[in-house]
């Protein structure tokens, strides 16, 4: 089941970026394709973590959410940056990921990174060190709401 | 219109130069060196634009999957000195 | 209607420089690794987002649209991984951050649910 989405997915892929529809190309390309997934299938990696295909529904409303924390993140970085004082007060800290999963646990560590103004530094067990640009920025992380969101997203798939 | 935003990339890009070649640390310069190879990635793109020969996207494609690449074996070898390290004690 | 596209992405690509140009000061300006990293993702996340958000309304429904998309998935994956190996490896050579508060040894933050205060919408 996995193994027909990953080959789907990767043929639409080669098809998009080699833009020529001869039969000799398209048939090296359905050549190429079988055989990346029958070495991943052999490599172990074709699982809920190797191509999480269905984190795809629930995809839709949390990619945008993300977006918009990071454009609401990214100005008052930006704000940071470019005000003559530097009004930093670069925080650390530690928080407790409540996933259940590991593509969930990664999301949400990928997530604090992707914001700008927090990094995740560390991470042991579903425990992340955090550092964060300015005190606030550490706030909003350990209130927890993008940790919500992202136990939403893993689980309402 | 093209050509502010290409002004816009070549002004990043020397901002990003500099902290490459003032360090101090090592993770400076390599922190620089990605931002250089993300800014390169886009100059690439804008530039295809300007020229009106979009097969630079290509390329631009092609650099971006090479850049972490890059910056993730300089920092293996800066870490343990040895690209072929292979961390099974985790250590 | 074609003028209206050629604005918004008029739009679209200043604003992508304006946060470029940001964040490469950033990078300048800041004090230590770890407060660099932060104007590096302004770059990487926002700056690149707008700018080819805006050349896809140049390019139009073509295949130069899906490319510009791929390059933007790839930003998106791999930034906070490069971010994260490279956080961890300054760490890990002893590189220590410049610090207003430290909040590390008072333990973890109780998780989510047991939290007073929700940040969501």
């Amino acid at each position: 089941m996995r193994a027909i989405s990953l080959a789907i997915t990767i043929l639409v892929f080669w098809l998009i970026l080699s833009g020529h529809y001869t039969p000799f190309l398209v048939a090296i390309g359905v050549i190429s394709v079988l055989a990346v997934v029958a070495l991943s299938i052999r490599m172990g990696v074709l699982d809920a973590e190797g191509h999480p295909v269905h984190l795809l529904p629930a995809a839709v409303t949390y990619v945008p959410w993300l977006l918009w924390e990071i454009l609401k993140s990214a100005w008052s970085v930006s704000k940071a940056i470019l005000s003559p004082r530097l009004p930093i007060s670069p925080t650390m800290t530690v928080v407790t990921a409540s996933q259940r999963t590991n593509a969930g646990l990664a999301t949400y560590a990928n997530s604090i990174t992707l914001t700008p103004g927090t990094i995740t530094v560390g991470v042991r067990g579903n425990e992340f060190t955090v550092h964060a640009l300015v005190r606030e920025g550490a706030d909003d992380v350990e209130s927890g709401g993008m940790d919500q969101r992202v136990r939403q997203f893993e689980g309402g798939a | 219109m093209f050509i502010a935003a290409t002004i816009a990339v070549l002004a990043a890009l020397t901002l990003t130069v500099s902290r490459a070649i003032l360090g101090p640390t090592v993770f400076d310069r390599v922190l620089a060196g990605n931002s250089v190879g993300t800014l390169a990635i886009l100059l690439l793109a804008v530039v295809g634009f300007l020229t009106g020969r979009p097969e630079w996207l290509d390329i631009a494609l092609t650099y971006a999957l090479l850049n972490i690449i890059g910056t993730l074996a300089v920092l293996k070898f800066f870490r343990y000195g040895d690209l072929a390290y292979d961390d099974e004690d985790g250590a | 209607m074609q003028q209206i596209v050629d604005l918004l992405s008029w739009a679209f690509i200043l604003l992508g420089a304006f946060f470029l140009i940001t964040g490469a000061i950033g990078l300048i300006r800041m004090p230590d690794v770890y407060t660099r990293m932060h104007a590096a993702s302004v770059i990487d996340t926002t700056g690149a987002g707008f700018l080819v958000l805006g050349l896809m309304l140049q390019a139009g429904l073509t295949l130069v649209t899906v490319k510009l998309l791929f390059i933007l998935l790839i930003f998106y994956f791999t930034s906070p991984v490069v971010s994260h190996a490279l956080a961890q490896a300054a760490l890990a050579a002893d590189v220590e951050p410049m610090l207003a508060e430290d909040r590390r040894s008072r333990g973890p933050a109780p998780p989510a649910d047991t939290a007073k205060t929700s940040e969501l919408p």
